[in-house]
């Protein structure tokens, strides 16, 4: 759908409360030309599944930065499969150590973007694996 | 001349302010001393007290707590013994938001980043053998100030102390959590009306308290400039005072007992003169707005901490370097109390040696450099002076602007300030980006492959099993009777005015658990709708 704009979900999952990534995120994927649908804080798994069937976006993108990455995404990941959404597509941010990365990639997440990423990669990112 | 002046490059603060390559006499020429004054004096531009860090050197209170009440207890325990003079008490997540450990929404949360407490046991288990009597004790956390509150007044109740003996600190600034950090549960009028409620009963019970500590930290952490650091935080104090004035509590009493909590990274000398600034300017708002005369009143007391906001994941031994800065800012700031966020606090919860490395880089300061030996020792200078001016009218203007557009709380209500702070952190985070704005390590001078040292913190799921174990333990030989009457009771009572402190007290008492209690209030109050239009 090269010329359908990218919808997506950008989700603060947990009771983590620091949103300030998450909305320099969504701000920085709206002026790159994306539909961006933020949750706000405080979301469970189950309300994200939710609103991205209801908002029917290509991409979910969670921001985590409590550490409780690895539950919450596998939690997700079950969720997604259960739902038969295989083509949406998940990525997350957030304070997020390196060693992580690969596990989370296990579980299906499809893009890693820890603390301090470059703007153009994560952009770079969605449109590439959505063109 | 003219040719060198060209050449200069224009420098501007994060505040707007343009900075000249020098500053002389005529900078300062309208300024006269009577508008600065002394240490120790009217309008408190140069510190509170006449001697400052000489009679006392400044509090070090280090940010700890984790897992479980009793490890929290040991690390309370240690830092107490490597000469840390104050507490700060982290709770994890679902206390913060009043959950128990063993609710479904506080799954991997429970202990993560901060203790849990589900009832008074837990604190009283972190306070053993702690005599809360000698050591003031600030206790981070919002939403459920009042509960953890009340816990912290029978623990000292326990530990056969009188009220007015109790010493410390709630943080209790929800307005800011709407703003920042963002644990809040009730819409924002009854919230107003809780942190209301612990004023009240602190003003007339624990005169020695401070039973709210307003955080322009975390406003600025999540993208305010300086100015709107200082501002939105006055702002806020402002709102809780008009909400305690209502009550009749009289402004010479209680304003007194109201702190804040400021943010430390950024340009080294436009955050000492925002401090300078700041306290000029609460001096004033105190006496003139709200007709205050105790001159305890006006003086603008802060713990001003290095801010994780300045610190990178890169290289982030630098954080140190940085670490070290800041608490000399905050030193020439004139600041009561210090913290300082550790190197490894990018990463993970400070290890036991970042957070010694934090206590030792303030005892340095106070030990080996002579920053206590005289007050406000950068007082007169050209910049700062000419700096502390032009910052003041910027506040001034900030704050009239929220003002004339219906006040904070309707413009908080409505998600105007986060949309604000959220824009600033954008533009902020782009300028790192593009290189314009210099992070050593991050956009410059880094190291692609750089090796990480960082110990990350173990995060021990068996402890939750204990948590939990504990807290069905508890349910089963608490008298439940006793927890349905006073929860009840509560229930009832929140839906008319009176106060609430004693009815929460009454179920602390009992051993009804946080949940239970935030469950009740949430009946009668309802749950915030956050405007999340970006």
């Amino acid at each position: 759908m090269p010329n359908k704009k990218i919808r997506i979900l950008i989700a603060k999952p947990g009771l983590d409360g620091h949103d300030r990534g998450v909305k320099v995120i969504a701000q920085l994927l709206r002026d790159a030309g994306m539909e961006v649908i933020y949750t706000g804080l405080h979301q469970t798994v189950d309300q994200i599944i939710n609103a991205a069937i209801q908002e029917d976006v290509n991409v979910i993108g969670l921001s985590i930065l409590s550490g409780a990455h690895y539950p919450i995404a596998e939690k997700l990941m079950k969720r997604i499969k259960e739902n038969k959404m295989n083509d949406v597509m998940i990525i997350i941010g957030g304070n997020i150590p390196q060693k992580d990365i690969v596990d989370l990639h296990k579980l299906g997440v499809k893009g890693v973007f820890p603390t301090g990423s470059k703007f153009e990669e994560i952009i770079g990112f969605i449109k590439t694996n959505m063109g | 001349m003219k040719d060198t002046q060209k050449k200069e490059k224009d420098v501007t603060l994060e505040s707007g302010i343009k900075v000249k390559p020098v500053y002389t006499p005529d900078d300062v020429k309208d300024l006269d001393y009577s508008k600065i004054q002394n240490p120790g004096e009217y309008p408190f531009t140069r510190g509170i007290h006449p001697f400052m860090y000489r009679t006392r050197p400044f509090t070090m209170r280090q940010y700890s707590g984790f897992a479980t009440a009793k490890e929290t207890n040991k690390r309370f325990k240690y830092l107490i013994e490597q000469g840390q003079t104050g507490l700060n008490v982290a709770f994890d997540l679902p206390t913060q938001m009043g959950l128990d450990s063993d609710d479904e929404l506080a799954e991997g949360e429970v202990g993560r980043v901060g203790m849990a407490v589900d009832t008074l046991k837990d604190m009283e288990y972190a306070f053993e053998g702690i005599p809360i009597d000698k050591i003031s004790t600030s206790i981070t956390i919002n939403s459920t100030a009042a509960i953890l509150l009340a816990m912290y007044i029978v623990v000292a109740e326990k530990q056969g102390l009188s009220p007015d003996k109790i010493r410390g600190t709630a943080q209790n600034d929800i307005l800011k959590e709407y703003v920042g950090r963002g644990t809040w549960i009730f819409p924002v009028e009854p919230s107003l009306r809780l942190i209301t409620d612990t004023i009240e009963y602190c003003a007339k019970n624990i005169p020695k308290y401070y039973p709210v500590s307003v955080c322009g930290y975390h406003i600025r952490e999540s993208g305010a400039n300086p100015v709107q650091e200082i501002a939105y935080a006055y702002l806020i104090a402002k709102a809780y005072i008009k909400g305690a004035l209502a009550r009749g509590v009289d402004a010479n009493d209680f304003i007194a007992r109201i702190s804040f909590n400021f943010d430390i990274h950024g340009n080294f000398f436009e955050q000492i003169a925002k401090f300078r600034a700041a306290r000029r300017l609460w001096a004033k708002i105190v006496k003139e707005e709200f007709g205050a005369t105790n001159p305890k009143a006006m003086m603008m007391k802060m713990i001003a901490g290095g801010g994780g906001g300045g610190l990178t994941i890169e290289q982030p031994e630098n954080n140190i370097v940085r670490g070290a800065y800041y608490a000399l800012i905050s030193a020439l700031s004139g600041t009561q109390t210090m913290a300082l966020c550790s190197y490894d606090e990018a990463y993970t919860i400070p290890s036991e040696k970042a957070a010694l490395i934090s206590l030792r880089t303030m005892q340095i300061l106070i030990e080996e450099m002579g920053l206590c030996d005289t007050a406000d020792p950068l007082g007169g200078s050209y910049y700062i002076e000419a700096l502390t001016d032009q910052l003041e009218k910027k506040i001034v203007d900030c704050i009239n602007d929220v003002e004339k557009r219906g006040g904070i709380v309707k413009a908080i209500s409505k998600g105007e300030i986060q949309r604000e702070v959220a824009r600033q952190a954008y533009l902020n985070e782009k300028m790192i980006q593009s290189g314009e704005l210099v992070k050593v390590g991050v956009n410059k001078y880094r190291i692609e492959e750089e090796e990480r040292t960082i110990e990350f913190h173990n995060y021990d799921p068996s402890l939750v099993k204990q948590q939990i174990k504990m807290l069905n333990k508890i349910k089963t030989t608490r008298d439940n009777k006793e927890v349905k009457r006073s929860l009840e009771k509560l229930r009832d009572k929140a839906k008319t005015d009176e106060n609430l402190m004693p009815y929460i007290m009454d179920c602390v008492r009992a051993y009804a658990t946080v949940g239970e209690m935030t469950k009740v209030l949430k009946d009668v109050f309802g749950e915030f709708k956050e405007p999340v239009s970006i």
